[in-house]
């Protein structure tokens, strides 16, 4: 494979604590080393990057994707998913299991990984199903599961319901170290729910999700995490009491991590007011007031990390009756510009922490050997332009779908280059 | 003489809209213009009775997702006596039932030529989305529990009749707030003609929240009554409820129906409106709703009014190339 020499960029490694302009050298996939190594020159490499101007990050990683394959292709599949992610500066994204027929099984887990290597674009790690077909009632082999490769267990899409099995599953995983990644809702109290319950739902007649629904369950999971010991990740936190539940639960020492989601720290529940479904997801949009307590929640790191919850449909399914159009929104190719826009230039978050956020720590959450550029790491880098001033068009997405309300807005930031295993896999035009 | 006057004239320049969507947004300059053009139909149809020819050649479609009885006849009928022509589209019976996207159909009927589509659905919204996929007119007829423009109009019309000027008027909307369109609509209409708004119900049923909007909320119904000009008795919508919001109907009547006795402590010139469908002994028992004060079926007859100034306003002959906006 030879030799890859980024030259000159801002290099940011949070788990080395560098953040300097510096030269990273590559070989064979690895990382060499960043900087001179002893003041010695790196000499001639067989191809070299100038990222003068640039951002040096570990290649980013989502930890919350719908690939959607098996079953559902017409919305996404491993291929267009992981493209997109490429496109959107991700090397990594961790997919969810609640496919058709959700991934449940070692031979599931091995069609995801084998679709990867044949898609030959960035890693795909699999997160498998808690309970066996998803449907809350028992187990899935988790042990086997964990042998085939899966990375961490959630249900998805819906909340893992009934308080004995989570805490069942909480213990169990606890032998394996791997977190449970919970969607927080009390589905009772969002039934018939399209947006955030608060005075625009009011006004516009539409079924509210209250915040209690979130901040219910995240109080069952935290309580559950603590008698078990077990690792409880909090999904798509979208309210202030969530946030203030997980600081306090991180406070007292549970072992508990949560993501925010962009569009959860960028857009409130007013812009339900055009009716349109791409602003429909689940959980909702808030209020002003939560989009402030999840970007303090990341600024002091209640939030641990930035995930997409990229949610792919395809135009026909989301061109319905708000009540019949499906949750869900496009996060892979937005999710960057969208942090940087929202989090960095607005001063609310440094470089080094914004890029813990997306890859250092989703990285260690999932327990990937991911996230750094310390010497002998796989080269997975994103080289960022801070500057590069550009317009979301959806026309352009690679992902197969084009539900992302964030299509004609401008965005400063952007992944100009994605390196996969010391390979540039794609390089803006 | 009045008709003739309107089969020449064009629509006020000032009025802009295309679509009538929902009152939230009309200015309350345009609400005037709605409620002065019902009241000069009204008069030109001697009491909507007589025929006009002012949408002769026009084609208005009524285009309902949800039952109705009232609502859809009221609109064909006030179409036809400005000589339009109504087709009316069943959602049951098209093909809609085959898997057809409602936005798909909408679109076939505008294919076909049709001036307005009157469109009633139970989702709040859709008839937004219609007017953004649509090049003709789009009227709502009820989005589930968003807004029923013309309903809170012809309310609002009514009471204009009566009181003559809405400003420092009190009404009372009572009842299933929540999920009320009617509601929404009088409230905006209302509030932007400088009546003072109480909102008026259990707490299940009205949002504290309402209060962010300025208007009053209570939870007492026997507080309020003695200082309403005007209660508007919105129905229990039972069919649109997850659990129901109250232990029960009996409980709920002892609260808050209309009854004989509350009416005795309430001003000697209380007016009483319910959009109706009704449920005698539930919102208002059966010797109220009959009572002189009660206006439940001058209602009905000014909806006609209202709808032909609707359908007017929207679909009429417009002068040069007035902005069509909405």
């Amino acid at each position: 494979m030879g030799t890859l020499l980024i030259r000159g960029g801002r290099v940011v490694d949070p788990a080395q604590g560098i953040d300097r302009v510096d030269d990273l050298l590559v070989r064979d996939g690895q990382v060499v080393s960043v900087g001179h190594g002893g003041g010695q020159p790196l000499g001639r490499a067989d191809e070299t990057i100038d990222a003068g101007g640039l951002i040096v990050a570990p290649g980013l990683v989502d930890m919350h994707v719908h690939l959607r394959e098996p079953g559902r292709e017409e919305d996404e599949t491993i291929e267009t998913g992981t493209r997109a992610a490429l496109a959107g500066g991700f090397t990594s994204v961790a997919c969810i299991p609640n496919t058709e027929p959700p991934i449940d099984t070692q031979a599931a887990v091995e069609f995801i990984h084998q679709k990867a290597t044949r898609a030959d674009t960035c890693n795909v790690f699999v997160v498998a199903c808690v309970s066996r077909g998803r449907e809350g009632k028992e187990l899935a082999e988790i042990g086997q599961l964990v042998e085939a490769g899966a990375v961490a267990f959630s249900d998805d899409g819906a909340p893992v319901y009934d308080a004995e099995l989570m805490r069942r599953a909480f213990e169990y995983c606890r032998m394996f170290d791997k977190p449970i990644l919970a969607h927080e809702e009390v589905l009772e109290l969002s039934r018939g729910g399209v947006m955030h319950e608060g005075l625009v739902s009011l006004v516009l007649g539409l079924g509210g999700m209250p915040a209690a629904a979130e901040e219910v369950l995240i109080g069952r999971d935290v309580a559950l995490a603590e008698v078990t010991g077990g690792r409880l990740h909090a999904m798509h936190v979208s309210t202030a009491g969530g946030v203030a539940l997980i600081r306090e639960a991180k406070r007292k020492g549970i072992r508990v991590t949560a993501e925010a989601c962009p569009h959860h720290f960028t857009l409130t529940d007013e812009s339900l007011r055009g009716f349109d479904s791409n602003f429909k997801m689940s959980p909702p949009l808030r209020t002003a007031a939560d989009v402030e307590a999840i970007i303090e929640g990341l600024v002091d790191g209640t939030i641990d990390c930035i995930a997409t919850d990229h949610a792919p449909h395809a135009r026909e399914k989301k061109m319905l009756e708000l009540d019949r159009a499906p949750f869900g929104i496009l996060g892979l190719e937005t999710a960057l510009g969208l942090s940087v826009t929202r989090l960095v230039h607005t001063g609310r978050l440094g470089w080094p922490r914004l890029v813990e956020a997306l890859s250092t720590l989703p990285a260690r959450i999932l327990g990937i050997n991911r996230g750094t550029l310390r010497p002998g790491a796989v080269a997975d880098v994103t080289l960022i332009d801070p500057a590069l001033t550009w317009t979301v068009d959806v026309s352009e997405f690679r992902s197969k779908s084009v539900n992302s309300p964030f299509h004609g807005w401008t965005l400063q930031g952007r992944a100009v280059a994605t390196i996969v295993g010391g390979r540039v896999k794609h390089r803006l035009a | 003489m009045t008709t003739a006057v309107l089969d020449q004239q064009t629509v006020p320049a000032h009025w802009t809209h295309r679509h009538l969507l929902d009152l939230e947004r009309l200015s309350p300059a345009e609400i005037a213009t709605l409620l002065d053009t019902a009241t000069l139909f009204k008069e030109a149809t001697g009491g909507c009775r007589r025929k006009l020819a002012v949408l002769a050649g026009k084609t208005i479609v009524t285009l309902f997702f949800e039952n109705s009885t009232r609502t859809k006849t009221s609109f064909a009928l006030a179409a036809r006596r400005l000589g339009a022509d109504v087709i009316d589209f069943s959602a049951s019976s098209s093909s809609l039932s085959k898997g057809e996207s409602f936005i798909d159909t909408a679109k076939n009927l505008e294919a076909m030529g049709v001036d307005a589509v009157v469109v009633r659905h139970q989702t709040p919204g859709t008839p937004h989305l219609l007017a953004q996929q649509l090049s003709v007119g789009v009227i709502n007829a009820g989005d589930g529990p968003h807004e029923h423009p013309t309903q809170g109009l012809l309310d609002i019309f009514t009471i204009k009749e009566r009181l003559g000027d809405l400003t420092g008027a009190t009404v009372g909307l009572v009842g299933d707030i929540a999920h009320s369109r009617t509601a929404r609509s009088n409230l905006w209409g209302l509030v932007k003609l400088g009546a003072k708004v109480i909102l008026c119900g259990p707490p299940t049923l009205v949002s504290d929240r309402w209060r962010e909007l300025g208007v009053e909320v209570s939870h007492d119904l026997d507080a309020i009554v003695p200082r309403c000009d005007v209660l508007n008795l919105l129905r229990i919508q039972f069919e649109r409820q997850n659990t129901r919001p109250f232990p029960s109907v009996r409980e709920y009547a002892h609260l808050y129906a209309m009854t004989h006795d509350r009416l005795k402590r309430a001003k000697k010139d209380l007016l009483i409106l319910a959009p109706g469908p009704i449920n005698r002994g539930v919102e208002v028992t059966a010797e109220v709703a009959d009572c002189p004060q009660s206006l439940i079926l001058g209602q009905v007859a000014n909806g006609l009014a209202v709808r032909m100034a609707v359908l007017w306003l929207t679909c009429g002959p417009r002068t040069g190339a007035a902005a069509r906006s909405f």
